[in-house]
C-alpha cells in the first residue's frame, strides 16, 4: 500500500484507523480500545470479532463520529473523523447495536423519515433495498415498536442503506435474532458487497466470522489478530483432536492431569486437545487408567473458534 | 427551511400519534383549569365561633348578633366559660372564642371603657388570621355605633377617620378573576417546559438520537423542530383556556388579547429553553420529570401565583425576580383585569427576554457539549 499515492489510495481504502485509542472515566482508568489499527477495503465485507466489551462498539462510535478518539486518527471515505465529520455523516450508514428507530412511526414512514434527512427519496435509491424490503414490505404501514425481532433488523438494514451510503457500520446486527433471521441477513450482506459498499460489521459470534472476507479479532480492546478467516485458521499451529467420553464432566476434569497436554476445552459435545508432545493414543491409555469409558478421539480441522481460543490463551 | 418543516411534521405526526400525551396536553389541563379556580380560595367563610357571655346584657346580645349576622361567623356554641370553650377550640370544634365580661354593658355606658377577650385557633394560619380580623372589624363597627349613641348625651365624641376603600381592578374582591388568569399561566408553562423536556430526553431513551446524529441534520435544525410544535401546542391550550375563562368564569380581557399573545409567544421562548436545558442534563425521562417538577413547584410557590410576592422574606423575593412564571403571572394580571397595554409591561418583557437568552444560550452550549 506504501508505494500508492494518496488519490489511489482514496480510492482503494474505505476505512483507514491508525492507532485509535479511547478510554472512559474521569481519570480515563478504563481503556475500551487500546490502539487499534486496521484498514477496510473498498467493497470489503470486514469483521470485527470479539467477546462483550472488547471494545467493538466504542470503535463503531468513533468511525462514526459520535465519539471523539483520545488519541490516533482514522479516516472514512478519506474524510477525518474528528475535522471532517460532517461529510462522513453524509457518507456512511450507521446501524447500532440497539434498535434505535422510532417506534411509534410505521415501517414506511421511517424509511421515508431517514431518506428525507439525507436530500433523498427512498424511490431513488430502491433498487438497493429492494431485497430486503420485499420481506417487510406487507406490514409497512405497521408501527416500528411492534415488529419481530427480524424485521426489526431488517427495517434498521433499510434505513441505513436509503441514502446510498459508501460506508455500512453495523453493529451487532444479529444479536437476539433468530437464526433462519441471522443466515439471511448475512446473505444479504453478501449482495450488498456486490453494490460497491464497504461493510464494518461486528458480532460475537464466531461462526459469522468466516462469512467476512477479512476479520480483526478483538479482545480487551486490542486486535489480536487481522487476516481472512482461512488464513487465521491456517496459522493454527497445533493438530488438534477432539475427545469424547461418557462421562464429560470426569474427562474435562481429568484432561489436565496428563502431563503432555497443552491445551483442552469443551467444544460442544466434544472437547478439543493439543498436545506438546505424544499422540491420541497415549491419551486414550491414560484416560482409561482414569476409570473412563467409551473414550473416542479424532482429529480435527481448527475453525475459527479454536483460533480465537488459542489466541486468548498465549 | 424544508428539513425543518419536515422534522416539525414528525413531531407533530408523533404528538397526534401518542393517545396519552393529547390527553395530557388537552383534557388534563381543562380539568384543573375549571376545578382549580374553585377550590382555591381565600374567602374565609363559615368561622366557627364559640361565644362566653358572662355579662347576658342587651348589649352583649347585640353584639352577638351582629357577628353572627355578618355571614363569616357560625355560632357553634354558647359557653358558660372560658374553659368550657377552650375545650372547643382543642376538639377543633371552634375557630374562634370571644369572650364577654361581666359589667360590659354597665362599663360601656358608664365608664366608656371596655375589654373584650377574642381567643384564635391559630392552627390553620390564614383561617385563623382573616377570621380575627373580620371579627375586629365587626367588633369596631359596632364600638363606633354605641359611640355615636352614647356619644350624643355625654358629648364626647372622639374624632376618627373614617376609611372607605374600594377594591379597583377587582371591584368585588372576586378570587376567580385573581386567580384564572394565574393557572392559565401554569398550564401553558406546563405544555412548554414540561413536554419538551420529557420529549427530547425520550430521543435519547429511545437511542433515537443517535441515528439522527449520524445524518448530516444540522443541531440547530433538529432543536427548533423539537420546539416548535409545543410553543404552536402552548399557545392552543391559552386560547382554550381564554375561551374556558369567558365561557366558564365570565372573565374577558380588560386589556388587547393581542399584547397577551405577544408577551406569550416570548415567554414560551424561556420555558422551552428551559424544558430543553433540563433535557441536557438528563438521560432518562424519569430524570427529566422529577427535575422539572421541583422546579415547577418553585416557580408556583415563588411566582406570586398563591401568596403575594410583596410579603415574601428577601431572599424569596430574589429567587422570584429570577422566576420567568412571576412575570407570566403578573402580565396577565394587568392584561386581563388592569387592561395594560404594550407600553407598560415593556419592563417584563426585557426581562423575560433575558431570560430566554440566557437559558435558551446555556442549553444549547450544554446540548453540544454532551452530543
Amino acid at each position: 500500500m506504501a508505494s500508492l499515492n494518496s488519490t489511489e489510495q482514496q480510492r482503494g481504502i474505505s476505512v483507514s484507523v491508525q492507532n485509535l485509542t479511547k478510554t472512559y472515566g474521569k481519570n480515563k482508568e478504563v481503556l475500551a480500545v487500546d490502539s487499534v489499527s486496521f484498514e477496510v477495503k473498498k467493497g470489503e465485507l470486514f469483521g470485527l470479532i470479539g467477546p462483550d466489551g472488547a471494545g467493538k462498539t466504542s470503535i463503531f462510535r468513533m468511525l462514526t463520529t459520535l465519539l471523539f478518539p483520545d488519541s490516533g486518527s482514522a479516516t472514512v471515505d478519506g474524510f477525518d473523523i474528528v475535522k471532517d465529520y460532517r461529510q462522513i455523516r453524509n457518507t456512511v450508514g450507521y446501524m447500532p447495536g440497539r434498535f434505535s428507530l422510532y417506534q411509534d412511526l410505521t415501517i414506511a414512514e421511517n424509511l421515508h423519515f431517514f431518506a428525507t434527512l439525507f436530500g433523498t427519496t427512498v424511490e431513488e435509491n430502491y433498487h438497493l433495498i429492494k431485497d430486503i424490503y420485499v420481506q417487510i414490505e406487507k406490514f409497512k404501514t405497521r408501527r416500528a415498536g411492534k415488529l419481530s425481532g427480524g424485521m426489526k433488523q431488517k427495517l434498521a438494514l433499510c434505513c441505513a442503506l436509503i441514502h446510498k451510503p459508501t460506508v455500512l457500520f453495523l453493529d451487532e446486527p444479529t444479536t437476539g435474532v433468530d437464526p433462519v433471521s441471522r443466515k439471511e441477513f448475512w446473505e444479504m450482506l453478501k449482495r450488498l458487497k456486490e453494490q460497491e459498499i464497504s461493510i464494518v460489521v461486528s458480532t460475537p459470534y464466531m461462526d459469522e466470522a468466516t462469512m467476512c472476507d477479512r476479520i480483526a479479532l478483538i479482545q480487551g480492546g486490542k486486535i489480536l489478530s487481522l487476516d481472512t478467516p482461512d488464513n487465521i485458521i491456517g496459522a493454527y499451529p497445533d493438530t488438534l483432536f477432539a475427545v469424547r467420553s461418557n462421562n464429560m464432566y470426569d474427562l474435562l476434569r481429568t484432561l489436565p492431569q496428563y502431563e503432555n497436554i497443552k491445551a483442552h476445552y469443551a467444544f460442544g459435545e466434544f472437547a478439543h486437545v493439543s498436545f506438546k508432545s505424544g499422540n491420541a493414543s497415549d491419551l486414550e491409555k491414560f484416560l482409561k487408567q482414569k476409570g473412563l469409558s467409551g473414550i473416542e478421539t479424532k482429529t480435527v480441522v481448527p475453525n475459527i473458534e479454536d483460533a480465537f481460543i488459542k489466541m486468548l490463551q498465549s | 427551511m424544508k428539513t425543518i418543516l419536515f422534522l416539525i411534521q414528525k413531531e407533530f405526526r408523533q404528538i397526534f400519534r401518542d393517545k396519552a400525551i393529547l390527553v395530557i396536553t388537552f383534557v388534563v389541563p381543562t380539568i384543573q383549569f375549571l376545578l382549580l379556580p374553585f377550590a382555591a380560595n381565600y374567602e374565609v367563610k363559615n368561622v366557627n365561633l364559640s361565644v362566653v357571655d358572662h355579662d347576658r346584657s342587651d348589649m352583649s346580645q347585640e353584639l352577638i348578633s351582629k357577628v353572627t349576622g355578618s355571614g363569616y361567623f357560625k355560632l357553634v356554641s354558647y359557653d358558660e366559660s372560658y374553659d368550657q370553650a377552650y375545650k372547643n377550640i382543642e376538639s377543633d370544634a371552634s375557630d374562634v372564642v370571644l369572650e364577654i365580661p361581666k359589667g360590659f354593658e354597665k362599663n360601656l355606658i358608664k365608664e366608656d371603657h371596655e375589654e373584650l377577650f377574642v381567643a384564635v385557633n391559630a392552627i390553620n394560619g390564614s383561617k385563623a388570621g382573616l377570621g380575627s380580623s373580620y371579627l375586629l372589624q365587626i367588633i369596631s363597627n359596632y364600638n363606633n355605633d354605641i359611640r355615636v349613641e352614647t356619644g350624643s348625651s355625654s358629648g364626647n365624641v372622639a374624632p376618627q377617620i373614617d376609611v372607605a376603600s374600594s377594591n379597583w381592578f377587582n371591584i368585588h374582591m372576586n378570587y376567580k378573576l385573581y386567580f384564572v388568569p394565574g393557572i392559565l399561566a401554569l398550564l401553558v408553562t406546563l405544555v412548554g417546559g414540561f413536554q419538551t423536556a420529557l420529549n427530547i430526553v425520550k430521543e435519547k431513551e429511545i437511542g433515537t438520537i443517535e441515528q439522527i446524529n449520524v445524518t448530516p441534520i444540522k443541531k440547530h435544525h433538529f432543536i427548533i423542530a423539537k420546539l416548535l410544535p409545543f410553543w404552536v401546542l402552548a399557545n392552543v391550550v391559552f386560547t382554550v383556556g381564554l375561551f374556558l375563562a369567558w365561557l366558564v368564569y365570565g372573565i374577558t380581557s380588560e386589556g388587547n388579547v393581542f399584547v397577551m399573545y405577544t408577551f406569550i409567544a416570548l415567554y414560551l421562548f424561556v420555558a422551552l429553553g428551559f424544558g430543553l436545558l433540563v433535557s441536557t442534563f438528563c438521560e432518562t425521562q424519569q430524570q427529566a420529570m422529577l427535575i422539572m417538577f421541583f422546579f415547577m413547584l418553585i416557580f408556583i410557590l415563588l411566582g406570586g401565583l398563591f401568596t403575594p410576592i410583596d410579603s415574601m422574606p428577601a431572599w424569596a423575593k430574589t429567587v422570584s425576580r429570577f422566576n420567568p412564571m412571576r412575570y407570566l403571572v403578573e402580565v396577565m394580571r394587568m392584561v386581563m383585569l388592569k387592561g395594560s397595554s404594550l407600553h407598560n409591561i415593556l419592563p417584563h418583557f426585557a426581562i423575560v427576554l433575558g431570560l430566554g437568552i440566557f437559558l435558551n444560550g446555556w442549553a444549547v452550549l450544554n446540548y453540544r457539549k454532551t452530543n
